[in-house]
């Protein structure tokens, strides 16, 4: 940042986020760390279809609260010096990033497991609702079995 | 009085994000079971349980759960984060 100050480890906002001005001020404030993992979703543009936007629901409160939980949750499992949640909600156009996760560790094995423990408890745990608007109509993203097993390893 | 909260298909259906609702359920479940025998909107959203999550006071929970001290209950689909 420029400000020097520093910021939340969770954050869940509207706004746009600038993937590579956070991931720099991310790996700025470690210390200790030989490894920075991130990982960023966005809005798909499939091929085959118009979509429009896609509209991200939430709950708030209970969304800072779970994701905060996840968060410090996959700090201690894995060892990480820091980790740091954007999800976004609102109406998202395809390409924009809709949520990214860093995990910064003194080895790659430990920000690697963090990065994906994290991106497996956001799936299926935190409430967010998706939402395809395409010249089709809108249909609520179904959640993938897929998704809900991939808790079981951990 | 507790707070209900909608979220996503199950918000649609009903019609409104939340609602204060007068209940003397003991339960998510008897609380699911009043709604429905009020009007035809709640039967289409609580249709099947399995499609549906809770949670209460912002913790997941489940239709089991006692409603004593509870004083927000929130239904939804199954989430699609990330």
């Amino acid at each position: 940042m420029a400000d020097g100050a520093r910021r939340a480890g969770t954050r869940i906002q509207a706004e746009p986020f600038d993937l590579g001005l956070e991931a720099n001020a991310f790996a700025a404030a470690q210390t200790g760390a030989g490894a920075i993992v991130t990982f960023t979703g966005v809005v798909r543009d499939v091929a085959s279809g118009d979509l429009a936007v896609m509209e991200i629901e939430h709950y708030p409160g209970m969304t800072e609260r779970a994701v905060e939980a996840f968060r410090a949750e996959a700090v201690a499992r894995f060892g990480l010096s820091d980790a740091l949640v954007i999800h976004r909600y609102g109406p998202l156009a395809p390409h924009e990033p809709i949520m990214m996760v860093a995990t910064a560790a003194r080895h790659r094995a430990d920000a690697f497991a963090g990065a994906e423990y994290l991106m497996d408890w956001l799936k299926s745990r935190a409430p967010f609702w998706k939402k395809e608007v395409s010249g089709q109509g809108a249909d609520w993203v179904a959640a993938r079995d897929e998704d809900e097993s991939a808790l079981e390893r951990w | 009085m507790i707070d209900v909260l909608y979220f996503a298909w199950v918000r649609e259906r009903i019609g409104v994000p939340k609602e204060q609702v007068e209940t003397g359920a003991a339960t998510v479940g008897d609380l699911v079971e009043e709604l429905k025998g009020r009007e035809a909107r709640y039967e289409a959203a609580f249709a099947d349980l399995s499609a549906l999550r809770v949670a209460t006071d912002q913790e997941l929970s489940d239709f089991n759960a006692p409603l004593k001290g509870v004083r927000e209950v929130a239904f939804f689909p199954p989430m699609t984060g990330g």
